[in-house]
């Protein structure tokens, strides 16, 4: 279960987030949903340690954590971005095994088996040898997805995962993130889209303007 | 243009060649380095590094490698620092060197999205990791066809060593067409300088199709 507690973050004088807590429970989905510009997108960033919050409290089941922290034994936290910031000079292959490799330290072939199997359960058995700029947008996901699935993180979360795709292809990641969600994967979606939000989260958390006056 | 005279001068001039090589192979292992080291640093936080850097970066390129050469040389021993000759010309191309290619690494480092540095970091990759296994081998490809003119730039430069006395190329050159009154001995060295630089420009393309990605 992730924990967040009265996450404060601004930017200058700009409040953007404001005493928010959050709070995701294991096994389920989450949905942020708000305004482009209400924040959601930087809670996600303060959680995956992209962002320092000014305060607040971050806590994997019960025991608080630093999510900026780098030198942690074990991943806490897996993103999926928006556009998906594939390594675009490794192949599918070593995009995947980079980090379970320098990080974790397991050997190559392990890491290759790891790989193999995470790219057939997403249906990309024959794409291992491509390079990024060679798959396909809804491709790019899978193989970001398989990358933060690479380091075993305990929640995964996903920015605006609908929205760097073909509109027809929202049933596909909908369909995706329910079966992880049946694999027992933990996970927190940042959309904008109250329609997908709705098909896949457990719980909604919706993020709005705090108010006019913080707004430029 | 006898072909006894050919080869009675060619010896000389490959010698030459030789030194120029040697300038050329010292120059690139020691400013290729320093030049991605200035780089990281001119994108540092750290204002006085950049600061530093930058003022170095501007005395390099701003003003000529003749006259560096020359300081090096002559005028670094009336303060104490006494080099050899071929030392002075490494050194004095190597900081030279440097700054142009800490330039060029400056722009690639900067044409890398910040997103890769996110990828890499919630990867938990640490800042050494993401810059040799994600930003460097981005950087190398963008940088190749820059570093690539100035690497050939560098075998033609080589030859403002003659200022300080330096026989390379140019000068066994200059020195066999003086003595012999005759032109051949330049024409030699024009050769000999194109075709270091065909084959210089041959393996600069395939290193760019190696690391070309798209």
């Amino acid at each position: 279960m992730l924990e967040v507690k009265n996450l404060k973050k601004s930017f200058g004088s700009r409040v953007i987030l404001d005493d928010v807590n959050v709070t995701v429970k294991d096994r389920e989905i989450l949905s942020i949903v708000g305004p482009s510009g209400a924040g959601k997108t930087t809670l996600l960033r303060c959680i995956a340690g992209l962002e320092t919050a000014d305060s607040g409290e971050f806590l994997i089941d019960g025991v608080a954590f630093d999510p900026a922290a780098s030198d942690t034994s074990e991943s806490v936290i897996g993103v999926v971005f928006q556009d998906f910031n594939l390594f675009p000079h490794l192949t599918v292959f070593e995009n995947i095994m980079l980090a379970p490799t320098m990080v974790l330290k397991n050997t190559k072939s392990e890491a290759q088996d790891e790989a193999k199997t995470l790219l057939n359960n997403l249906g990309l058995d024959d794409k291992g040898e491509l390079y990024p700029h060679q798959l396909s947008g809804g491709q790019k996901q899978r193989v970001a997805l398989a990358r933060a699935l690479a380091m075993h993180p305990k929640i995964l979360c996903y920015d605006e995962p609908t929205s760097a795709l073909d509109p027809n292809l929202r049933r596909e990641v909908e369909k995706l993130i329910l079966k992880l969600k049946q694999d027992g994967m933990t996970q927190l979606v940042v959309t904008h889209d109250m329609e997908f939000a709705k098909m896949i989260a457990d719980d909604i958390l919706e993020v709005n303007y705090l108010d006019n006056s913080n707004q430029k | 243009m006898s072909l006894n005279y050919i080869s009675e001068i060619l010896p000389s001039l490959f010698q030459g060649a030789g030194l120029t090589l040697q300038l050329f192979f010292w120059t690139l292992i020691g400013s290729l380095p320093l030049g991605l080291l200035v780089s990281l640093g001119l994108n540092s936080k750290i204002k006085p590094i950049k600061w530093i850097l930058d003022i170095y970066v501007w005395l390099m390129r701003g003003t000529p490698l003749l006259l560096q050469l020359i300081f090096v040389f002559y005028g670094l021993p009336l303060i104490g620092v006494v080099f050899e000759r071929y030392d002075a010309a490494i050194f004095a191309f190597i900081l030279n060197y440097g700054a142009y290619f800490a330039e060029i690494f400056r722009g690639g480092l900067q044409s890398i999205d910040k997103g890769q540095y996110e990828g890499a970091k919630v990867l938990r990759l640490s800042y050494f990791q993401t810059i040799r296994k994600v930003v460097i081998p981005q950087v190398f490809r963008i940088v190749l066809p820059s570093v690539g003119n100035e690497v050939i730039n560098l075998v033609k430069d080589s030859s403002l060593v003659y200022v300080i006395g330096l026989g390379d190329l140019l000068r066994a050159g200059n020195i066999a067409t003086s003595r012999d009154v005759s032109l051949v001995p330049l024409l030699l060295v024009a050769v000999i300088y194109l075709v270091m630089i065909a084959v210089l420009t041959y393996i600069l393309r395939k290193v760019e199709k190696r690391y070309s990605y798209k």
